[in-house]
């Protein structure tokens, strides 16, 4: 096991690398790069303006060697002016006393993420602030969707073709089918608004960030746990009504068992080994789909932090947004392995 | 739960049984006025073909139908009481209780997330509420009962970790865990080896005798019902067509069904010029297109017409002078039951010509990464073949037997070209090919060697019309120059294989599983094959279509002069057909012969104990009781020494533990017949016959 571990995160380490190069290559590709000269420096620069300013802000030289730098696993680079010394390790212009005392590397690996062009601010800061703000909110709508997704779909499939069935599949295709953008704008219809008069919950989770409670944070978690919610149960019903036509639920059945307790003992366990890396999946779509409810709710989340740099063509941040994404894929994959031999007893790591 | 009250009538009477399913376009059928007793203690047999309705009698009497099914007429009584009048929750304490059921697929019908003891333990807790400990006990003392080794082990594994036959002897001792009066087993050996099936059907037997159990044994295998069963019953689309004691039924059949039945197998003594296999003419009616009268009548030798397919029900009759003998035919009286069958045409037997195939020394090694899934870990070697020798004639039939795992698939890999061989040679007219891949073999090599498989439902792409894949083998085999005269070679095809020519344009889905496979042997043979490796080709199909599948090769490779080499685990065929036998046993040929002598002493004791597994229906057949013990051990972890020591039985008579040390040397005991056994030419000349036929 902890040789499979080990041999995993190896592999997650190469992807992760590939992956962030691919991200690299694309936001540090000379039309990028062009825009971002004119947006910090001048919008009538000439090109020779423009060249002249990413040399001098260390975007010159090799895609290869910037990715080290970036990584930090090559030195940064440092350019003596008649000023004093810049670098990517230097903030602003220093003495040469003060260059020969900063770091040689700073790159991810040393924990130096960049600025931000966008915030002016240290990425760092502003990845785990907004990581924070949408693990809030990915939590409960976990702690929401996946027990009342499995428990529609178990109830849904255990008896097919029953009118329960019918019912919650019907609903759970109808909340599906219904995007974010519209079941939270009718909800906020409903809810919070004098037209229909129910002032239950608050249309803006602006305040949850601060002090999140249920009446400023159902709504937009309920948004985003109803659009994923169909899915999750349709993948469980459908993996529960095969598994209730199984032989050994016929043998269960014939051995006198109950039928709660075939369905709890002897179809549960074997029903959730589809849906769970589909659960597992969720991961990954929750951190950056949630853009829409994010933006509807106002709530500052990850989602909207990529929005804002991919808009703005903050190069630093977008990396680290895309760290943040691949890293946690990668993660929820290898717990979804993991959990995926517990619950399957066929596959077990001798 | 507690046993219902005792009761002294039949355990189970089944009374004028219809049982129908209900589609959304028509009612179909399935069980019609079946009626059957099964005493205390006694062991019925339930004999037909697939379709025939056998399992949803035994669903019937579990009142498990699912939704679309339905008792429509009749009563189930189990101990006196109307089972179709009973609450859910009273059936619930029935089922596993006082009825249990052993199944067919033991891997399907075991929780594959739920460790084996706790699905043993289930039983007592949910119906005498004992105690987890004591049902613990129960369960150790149950897979003690059914000769499982190291029953704490096992009660802690998950199904995937057991052999099939560790499986089934589970599925056994969960369904005697509770003691019930009655067992119902459901083809209960079908996905089991011979020697494994022979040694769960007499642990059933046992068992059975231990506990005081009444049986319903439903089986398509007439040998098995012999073995395991007092009394039988044959059915027929839907009916019971002949009912009575085993004797009465075997000896003296009663109903045209069941000796057309019998005629169709292969019984040991028969070969196939002396006397070739009856097939049933024409098809099993579907449910819905059953003809008027006598379901069987349009297939019958017997049929009258205007008698026989008059519009009314049949009644049984009883048949005077046995024991509750009953037969569903209007004739039975009038027909000559003794009647010699009259043989069609004897065949004479071809001389096998020249030398085609050889094979020297042959040997494939697997390297399998000890953990498949994951990767790393050490290689280990599985030895699937060990230097195979043996040569293959001109229109000769060469058998090969072995049970699963033996290596006759990988043989029949590394002989098509699917693998390279590992060292030795195999040389086609004297030509090696051992190492060429089939995509480098030239167009000439592969139509020579051509391949009939097992399952023929799988094995013919469901989206292409008959015609065109046999038309697209020929293309590719290079045979005809024009669209136009390959379609006449195709048609042509169809007529060897006896198929109309209208099936041309047909789909492989509406074709039966007997025509299927006529369909694959004339893509086979379709570029002039001179070598076919047949791989089980009837062992899918139903008894009364083997015997003209099997007809119709046998008649292919007269006038083609084609080798056949006929892979099976079935030995009734093999000695049917065959000229020559080998016997394969963890990758090593145990045994090589002409069909004489090798179903003759003296014996290598592997054969002799497959010889003895092979359930025979015929009465007059004494067999030499031999069960093996234990499963065959895997290929990736071989025993030292002779592969078959840790089962033979002859291990004593072998000194100083030669078995456990050496393989032993291929000897030659005269006129071609080899073996590989280390036992003493004395010994050898001990060994008696293992199936002799009593006198008359």
């Amino acid at each position: 096991m902890g040789l499979f571990i080990l041999r995993r995160s190896g592999v997650m380490l190469l992807t992760a690398l590939c992956l962030t190069f691919i991200v690299f290559f694309l936001t540090n590709l000379y039309p990028n790069l062009e825009k971002l000269a004119k947006t910090q420096g001048n919008f009538r620069m000439s090109d020779e303006a423009v060249a002249s300013w990413l040399d001098a802000n260390g975007y010159g030289g090799s895609m290869v060697s910037k990715y080290g730098q970036w990584l930090g696993v090559l030195p940064g680079w440092t350019r003596e002016t008649e000023k004093g010394v810049t670098g990517r390790c230097i903030t602003g212009t220093a003495s040469a006393e003060q260059a020969a005392e900063a770091p040689t590397f700073c790159g991810i690996l040393q924990g130096d993420w960049g600025y931000s062009t966008r915030f002016k601010d240290e990425v760092s800061d502003i990845i785990s602030e907004r990581l924070g703000n949408t693990g809030l909110l990915m939590f409960w709508v976990l702690m929401l969707m996946v027990p009342s997704a499995l428990l529609i779909g178990v109830l849904a499939g255990m008896r097919e073709g029953t009118a329960t069935d019918r019912t919650l599949s019907t609903a759970s295709i109808l909340t599906t089918a219904t995007p974010e953008y519209v079941s939270g704008v009718i909800f906020i219809a409903v809810f919070t608004s004098s037209t229909v008069g129910l002032k239950w919950f608050k249309g803006t989770a602006t305040s949850a960030m601060d002090n999140p409670n249920f009446e400023n944070f159902f709504l937009p978690v309920l948004t985003i746990a109803l659009y994923g919610m169909g899915y999750i149960a349709r993948m469980t019903r459908a993996s529960m009504t095969e598994v209730m036509t199984a032989q050994y639920i016929r043998t269960a059945r014939l051995k006198g068992v109950s039928f709660h307790n075939i369905v709890l003992k002897h179809a549960l366990r074997n029903a959730l080994i589809a849906p769970f890396t589909v659960i597992m999946l969720q991961f990954p779509w929750l951190l950056n789909g949630v853009v829409i409810v994010e933006t509807l709710f106002n709530y500052k989340g990850f989602g909207w932090v990529l929005v804002e740099a991919a808009g703005n063509n903050d190069i630093e941040l977008l990396l680290a947004v895309s760290v943040v994404s691949v890293v946690v894929v990668l993660v929820t994959q290898l717990i979804s392995d993991i959990g995926y031999v517990y619950l399957n007893p066929r596959i077990r790591i001798s | 739960m507690t046993k219902m009250a005792d009761y002294n009538g039949p355990i189970l009477e089944i009374d004028k049984l219809s049982i129908s399913f209900f589609t959304r376009l028509r009612e179909i059928p399935a069980v019609m006025d079946f009626s059957v007793a099964v005493q205390p203690g006694e062991a019925v047999g339930l004999v037909g073909e697939s379709g025939c309705g056998k399992s949803t009698v035994a669903l019937g009497v579990m009142q498990d139908l699912g939704k679309n099914g339905r008792i429509v007429g009749g009563t189930i009584k189990f101990k006196g009481r109307d089972l179709s009048e009973m609450s859910a929750e009273e059936l619930r304490g029935i089922r596993g209780n006082e009825i249990a059921m052993i199944y067919q697929e033991p891997m399907a019908s075991l929780n594959p997330a739920m460790r084996i003891g706790k699905q043993l333990m289930e039983v007592p807790v949910i119906h005498e509420g004992v105690s987890e400990k004591e049902a613990y006990q129960r369960a150790l003392e149950v897979v003690t009962d059914v000769r499982l080794p190291d029953p704490e082990r096992i009660l802690n594994s998950f199904p995937h970790q057991l052999s099939g036959g560790q499986q089934q002897r589970i599925v056994i001792a969960m369904a005697l865990m509770s003691k019930p009066s009655l067992l119902i087993l459901d083809e209960p050996t079908t996905a089991l080896d011979v020697t494994v099936e022979a040694a769960v059907v007499e642990l059933v037997k046992d068992l059975g005798k231990k506990y005081g159990t009444s049986m319903l044994f439903i089986s398509h295998n007439l040998g098995l019902v012999l073995e395991t069963c007092d009394r039988i019953c044959v059915m027929y689309s839907g009916e019971a067509v002949e009912r009575g004691s085993i004797h009465d039924v075997f000896d003296e059949m009663q109903h045209p069904y069941t000796q057309a039945l019998f005629r169709s197998i292969p019984l040991p003594g028969a070969d196939k010029n002396a006397r070739p296999l009856v097939a049933i003419p024409g098809n099993f009616p579907l449910p819905h297109e059953r003809p008027p009268g006598c379901n069987f009548g349009p297939r019958c030798d017997y049929f009258e017409e205007g008698r026989c397919d008059a519009d009314r029900v049949i009644p049984m009759a009883p048949v005077h002078g046995n024991d509750r003998h009953e037969t569903r035919c209007l004739r039975f009286e009038e027909i000559d039951w003794n009647a010699p069958l009259t043989l069609a045409d004897q065949k004479e037997k071809m001389p096998p010509g020249k030398v085609i195939l050889k094979m020297e020394n042959l040997k494939k090694y697997y390297e399998v990464a000890a953990n498949a899934l994951f990767g790393g870990g050490e290689k280990k070697v599985v030895k699937a073949n060990e230097t195979l020798s043996f040569e293959a004639r001109e229109s000769e039939t060469l058998a090969i037997v072995g049970e699963s795992g033996c290596g006759k698939s990988t043989f029949a890999k590394v002989l098509m070209g699917l693998e390279t061989a590992t060292e030795g040679q195999i040389l086609l007219d004297n030509r090696n090919i051992e190492q060429i891949p089939i995509e480098e073999r030239d167009t000439k090599t592969i139509s020579d060697v051509q391949m009939v498989f097992q399952n023929p439902f799988d094995t013919l792409n469901p989206s292409m019309t008959v015609g065109r894949q046999i038309m697209r083998a020929l293309e590719i085999f290079g045979v005809g120059g024009s669209e136009a005269e390959r379609r006449r070679r195709m048609l042509e095809l169809l007529d060897l294989v006896k198929l109309p020519r209208a099936f041309a344009d047909r789909m492989p889905r509406q074709l039966s599983g007997g025509q299927k496979q006529r369909v694959g042997i004339a893509r086979a043979f379709a570029g002039g094959a001179r070598i076919v490796v047949a791989d089980e080709p009837v062992s899918a199909l139903d008894v009364s279509v083997q015997a003209a599948v099997t007809d119709l090769l046998m008649e292919i490779q007269r006038k083609e002069k084609t080798t056949l080499l006929f892979i099976s685990h079935d030995l009734s065929i093999v000695r049917y057909l065959s000229d020559r036998v080998m016997v394969m046993y963890l990758g090593h040929v145990v045994e090589l012969g002409t069909t004489d002598q090798v179903f003759a002493p003296p014996y290598h004791p592997y054969t002799e104990a497959l010889l003895s597994a092979v359930p025979i229906a015929d009465t007059s057949v004494v067999k030499e009781h031999i069960v093996l013990e234990g499963d065959i051990p895997s290929a990736m972890n071989p025993p030292p020494g002779c592969p078959f020591q840790t089962r033979c039985r002859w291990k004593s008579e072998v000194p100083g533990g030669l078995c456990e040390r050496e393989v032993p040397p291929v000897r030659q005991l005269g006129g071609g017949h080899q073996v590989k056994c280390h036992l003493s030419d004395e010994v050898l000349e001990r060994m008696k016959p293992v199936i002799k036929v009593a006198a008359e």
